[in-house]
């Protein structure tokens, strides 16, 4: 099977608008959580959220016109898509457009036209509901929208599993190279949700962080204040390269994508199974098949949300699966700054886990003030760690009960 | 404001072409580009703005500039 190498990365969320910020802040230990202003106290009974704040795109990726025609997760996923690929180089020669693809993750597509439209639909009838509606919010129009600016016409489509989605498309994306179906693949994830009815949803599920009056503090994974998620919009993409053909055109090698676990609990719609019987498998599926031994992995980046019965049921998971070795590993959740980006999580924080490779620095979990006792790993507490790693493990677990692991390695000649 | 300058106003928004580049000859497709869907906002945006229905058979008929602005003209309330 084809090597697959990562060659461009980029971020946006509540920590910052490019690749370049996002990573700065999450290692200052910032949060990027807000209060939400100017909204309706009664409508919203959560008002914290990791916001990305300032963003206009682009008119070279969306012209005006089509800028409010499209959700605002299409216009993160366009924004990161070119960040990535300016950075990895590999538009600048002659290529082959059926041999480079995208498969990106999202959880709930564009709500917020949808939550808007179904108003207009309601009260002025449908000869009101515009056509662009459909386009607008539909889950894979994210990618088409790449395929469309960059003229990629390979394996092109969206993955949809909660809060697991990019972490899947990332594991699909690597798959179309490691087989040579794809010389090159547009991964991740992006997601922007932060409008009333996906609010009141996660509100009644009993999921998200109250702490309104607080919201630097609000998301604190395996602290013992913790009281759920808070969460947060954004996108991370990486540009996914069979890693000979990248070294055949001089690109610059990040780190590559060894390995990928994908399981499911198969016992509770929203709660992690306790015992870990679907996250202990996927984890060990990621380091069996990149054939590493579990002593060998130094960082992992949790899904770590800050509920109070995930970050135990993970925890647990992690020692069962790397025994003694646990308590050498470094675990960190940066949803503890960037709030949770649901079907985003696994693409941001797999850009996270490419920088911590590439720079020796592990960032923190921070408002990690008092551990849980049922939460007895190395956090990484407040402030960012150095150490060279050469493995680094991202987990995303979504509602339905799935789970997904993948594992980066740093790039050695 | 007169019905043709209303017209050129909600086309411009619309297309982001500067007001002073649309004339009554100015063609939605040949000239602006617009596809189908666009022509279907278009005259969605029409129909809120003058209180004016436009049935789907005529809108194919609504070429130009002046072909709105007369439609609009002999059908206003």
């Amino acid at each position: 099977m084809n090597r697959v190498a990562i060659t461009g990365i980029s971020a946006i969320c509540g920590t910052g608008n490019n690749l370049q910020e996002v990573w700065e802040n999450l290692i200052k230990g910032k949060s990027g959580i807000s209060a939400i202003e100017n909204v309706d106290e009664n409508m919203w009974p959560v008002r914290i959220a990791g916001q990305v704040k300032g963003f206009q795109i682009s008119e070279d990726l969306l012209e005006l016109k089509e800028q409010s025609r499209y959700d605002r997760f299409i216009h993160f996923a366009l924004h990161c898509a070119d960040e990535a690929l300016k950075q990895s180089g590999l538009l600048n020669e002659k290529f082959d457009p059926y041999k480079v693809g995208s498969i990106l993750g999202t959880g709930l597509g564009g709500f917020p036209f949808m939550e808007a439209t179904t108003l207009t639909y309601h009260e002025r009838g449908p000869r009101r509901v515009s056509p662009f509606f459909i386009p607008s919010f539909i889950p894979n129009m994210a990618t088409g929208k790449i395929s469309m600016k960059w003229n990629l016409r390979g394996v092109n489509y969206t993955v949809s599993s909660a809060c697991a989605s990019a972490a899947h498309a990332i594991g699909a994306g690597a798959t179309e190279i490691m087989l040579g179906r794809q010389d090159a693949m547009v991964v991740g994830g992006a997601e922007a949700v932060l409008t009333g009815l996906p609010f009141a949803g996660f509100a009644a599920m009993k999921a998200l962080s109250k702490r309104n009056d607080d919201p630097a503090k609000a998301s604190r994974p395996f602290d013992r204040d913790r009281d759920g998620f808070v969460m947060g919009e954004g996108a991370g993409v990486l540009i996914l390269e069979n890693l000979e053909k990248a070294k055949a055109r001089g690109a610059k090698i990040l780190a590559e994508v060894v390995g990928f676990g994908a399981t499911a609990d198969a016992y509770h719609i929203t709660a992690p199974h306790p015992e870990g019987e679907g996250t202990i498998p996927c984890m060990q599926q990621a380091l069996g098949m990149a054939g590493v031994k579990k002593e060998e992995v130094e960082y992992i980046n949790a899904h770590g949300t800050s509920t109070p019965v995930g970050d135990i049921a993970e925890t647990k998971a992690i020692k069962a699966v790397f025994g003694e070795h646990a308590k050498n590993l470094d675990v960190s959740s940066t949803k503890s700054a960037t709030g949770h980006l649901l079907g985003a999580a696994g693409g941001l924080e797999s850009v996270v886990c490419v920088k911590a490779l590439i720079e020796g620095i592990l960032p923190p979990t921070i408002n990690l003030e008092n551990q849980d006792e049922g939460c007895d790993l190395n956090y990484v507490p407040n402030e960012a760690k150095k150490r060279d790693i050469r493995f680094a493990l991202n987990n995303s677990f979504g509602f339905g009960g799935t789970n997904s692991t993948t594992l980066f390695k740093k790039y050695e000649d | 404001m007169e019905v043709q300058d209303k017209v050129i106003k909600i086309v411009s928004d619309a297309t982001k072409v500067d007001a002073g580049n649309i004339k009554g000859e100015t063609n939605f497709v040949d000239d602006l580009n617009l596809d189908s869907l666009d022509m279907v906002e278009m005259m969605m945006k029409m129909e809120e703005e003058f209180g004016v229905e436009i049935p789907e058979d005529k809108t194919e008929e609504l070429k130009t500039i002046n072909d709105v602005t007369n439609f609009l003209k002999a059908n206003a309330n």
